[in-house]
């Protein structure tokens, strides 16, 4: 008489298990970005202001649309606005031109109204694959809406 | 002249190696890993290049999604039930034992605390159904609950385990950016500066400078 066992059902058995640990668990914890805000400055006169040469301001626009300018954007000199994508031949060269023509680079990220989640951690991403160092996520503001419905782009 | 039959052997082989390698799988997906916790609102984190990987413990996560809906989550059940307590008292809300029990084992929910306590006397299929209608935690300046949740999470977080709290902001891809902001903002009124968002992994494209 044979000794032999059928272990078909047994292997049927293992990998039900098998499957059903591998649907049903996590096994990886989930990646972050961290993303720490300047202490607010309760005396206005300690904060250090931003010189014009070094100021680059990112508008996240609606339709993942990415504008730009150098410098600061005030009525008497309206800044020369661009329109860009967050592609890899878009945000991404800007910032990294820039950084050629200006190492001190301070960034102003701007999201708009319209502007989603993504497009944050995309811009946020952005900055930690050029390795900008200083930028800071500001809100918009209204001379930088009006000067986006004025170029038209 | 007779035809030659070929020797048949027994189509039955070896199992015992497939058996062993498929227990060794199973064992190991049961040690290493553990139940994927329910979520109360399916919500797809955009990707990022960051590798750093959230903490193990002590994160309040509070999960951002489409519709503007702001729902909190602390990941231990001790300082779950501490906080709710907390906040019950605050607004003048009791909670019984077994709707501190059900409290304890919500992943996250997003319900003004008046609303709270039916939302734990329902059973998992009425809360799950109750999930699209949950209208998130309220936080504007008038009526700012989430503040609440959050400074008594941490405080009873390091009550029990004498530990800080990780904040993660897990938004959907679609959430607008004002409900984050607005977020952000109300932790940073309590000197909250570091946050950590949720992505998934992406490859970190090669750059030349």
């Amino acid at each position: 008489m044979s000794t032999k066992i059928d272990m078909t059902p047994m292997v049927d058995l293992a990998f039900l298990l098998l499957t059903f640990f591998m649907l049903t668990t996590t096994f990886a914890k989930p990646n972050v970005m961290q993303l720490t805000m300047p202490v607010k400055e309760k005396n206005e006169d300690e904060q250090t202001k931003l010189k014009e040469s070094e100021a680059f301001t990112i508008i996240m626009g609606e339709n993942n649309k990415v504008y730009y300018y150098a410098g600061m954007n005030t009525a008497e000199a309206p800044a020369d606005l661009k329109v860009t994508n967050y592609g890899p031949n878009g945000i991404r060269q800007v910032i990294l031109d820039r950084q050629r023509v200006q190492p001190k680079t301070v960034i102003l990220i701007k999201p708009d109204d319209k502007a989603v989640y993504k497009n944050m951690v995309d811009i946020l991403d952005e900055m930690n694959i050029t390795n900008q160092r200083k930028y800071a996520l500001v809100k918009v503001a209204k001379s930088d809406q009006d000067l986006i419905k004025k170029s038209g782009l | 002249m007779p035809k030659v039959k070929p020797h048949r052997t027994s189509p039955s082989l070896d199992m015992t190696p497939m058996v062993d390698l498929a227990f060794l799988l199973v064992t190991f997906f049961m040690l290493t890993t553990k139940f994927a916790p329910e979520e109360t609102v399916v919500v797809d984190t955009p990707s990022s290049t960051s590798e750093i990987k959230l903490p193990e413990s002590n994160v309040i996560t509070l999960t951002i999604d489409k519709n503007k809906r702001v729902f909190f989550g602390l990941d231990d059940d001790k300082a779950k039930v501490a906080t709710l307590q907390k906040v019950g008292a605050k607004y003048g809300v009791t909670f019984n034992a077994s709707q501190a029990k059900a409290f304890g084992n919500l992943t996250n929910f997003g319900v003004p605390i008046g609303q709270l306590g039916s939302l734990l006397s329902m059973d998992a299929d009425q809360r799950k159904a109750v999930a699209k209608t949950e209208a998130g935690i309220p936080m504007d300046s008038l009526n700012n609950q989430l503040i609440d949740w959050v400074m008594e999470a941490r405080k009873a977080n390091l009550a029990l385990y004498k530990k800080q709290t990780f904040i993660a902001i897990k938004g959907d891809g679609d959430a607008d950016v004002q409900t984050v902001q607005q977020v952000i903002k109300v932790l940073q009124e309590k000197d909250i500066n570091r946050f950590n968002l949720i992505t998934d992994l992406e490859n970190k494209p090669v750059v030349t400078k």
